[in-house]
């Protein structure tokens, strides 16, 4: 019973945060801070969502899957978002704020 | 050899892990393409130290659990300015010492500063990060140096 209001408060604060994700992706001004945006959901609304779901499988085979794809999602999800930044640093656009940095 | 026989081990793990069936058919599938992968990655020359999953050391899990709660931290940072983006928003890219001697490990120091959302590493030149970040917490945060010495501490161990 505690598992499983554990596991639910999990499951939707990871979708809470996935839902901040997208609405921060739109909100935020330009190419660089959507990426910032983009990585709240890569790693804690995977995060939360995959230990909820952990938490129902319980202990046995389904969880090392579970395990094993959070661990290969925060491997790749990092790479995949350097890439885009340095994409975007390569094809010349600047990102704001690089003068000023004294405040 | 030491290094193929610790890829075929964790391979034969990850095998038993994921299928869970003792059959015999199954495992002497699992055995044919252990050999078959460990045998093609010795013949791409892609073994080494820097390729070894038994190179797992105790500091890493510990690690983890550190940042981990630094993901919990920069996402609350984050999600503040969702909430508020002009009044939160202060973009800023930096320069950060690498200063972890061996390549895997300033790797791994650049994929830790992406992972935690509000700082993304956009280059790696030699000994330096350029960060960019999202929010002046962010900014401090990978300015203190915290993180960089966390994982200079995770190298320590596996030199």
């Amino acid at each position: 019973m505690i598992v499983d209001i554990l596991s639910w408060i999990l499951l939707l604060g990871g979708g809470l945060v996935g839902i901040l994700g997208g609405v921060g992706l739109l909100r935020f001004p330009d190419f660089y801070s959507r990426l910032h945006a983009a990585g709240m959901t890569d790693t804690l609304c995977a995060l939360m969502i995959i230990a909820g779901l952990i938490l129902q499988a319980g202990f046995s085979l389904l969880s090392i899957k579970l395990a094993l794809i959070l661990l290969f999602l925060l491997f790749t999800s990092p790479t995949a978002s350097h890439a885009l930044a340095r994409a975007g640093l390569t094809d010349g656009l600047k990102p704001e704020g690089e003068q000023s940095s004294n405040n | 050899m030491r290094y193929v026989i610790s890829l075929a081990l964790v391979m034969a793990a990850l095998w038993l892990g994921l299928s869970g069936l003792f059959k015999p058919v199954l495992l002497a599938l699992g055995v044919v393409s252990i050999v078959l992968t460990a045998w093609l990655s010795w013949r791409m020359d892609v073994i080494g130290v820097e390729h070894n999953p038994g190179l797992f050391s105790w500091r890493l899990p510990i690690y983890w659990a550190w940042l981990v709660w630094q993901i919990v931290l920069s996402n609350i940072d984050v999600a503040r300015a969702v909430f508020n983006p002009r009044g939160h928003i202060r973009q800023r890219v930096l320069r950060v010492p690498a200063r972890q001697s061996r390549e895997l490990t300033r790797v791994t120091y650049a994929n830790s500063i992406t992972l935690t959302p509000g700082t993304v590493s956009l280059r790696l030149e030699g000994n330096e990060i350029l960060v960019h970040a999202l929010t002046k917490a962010g900014a401090d945060g990978v300015l203190s140096g915290e993180m960089g010495d966390r994982v200079c501490w995770l190298e320590g161990q596996s030199k």
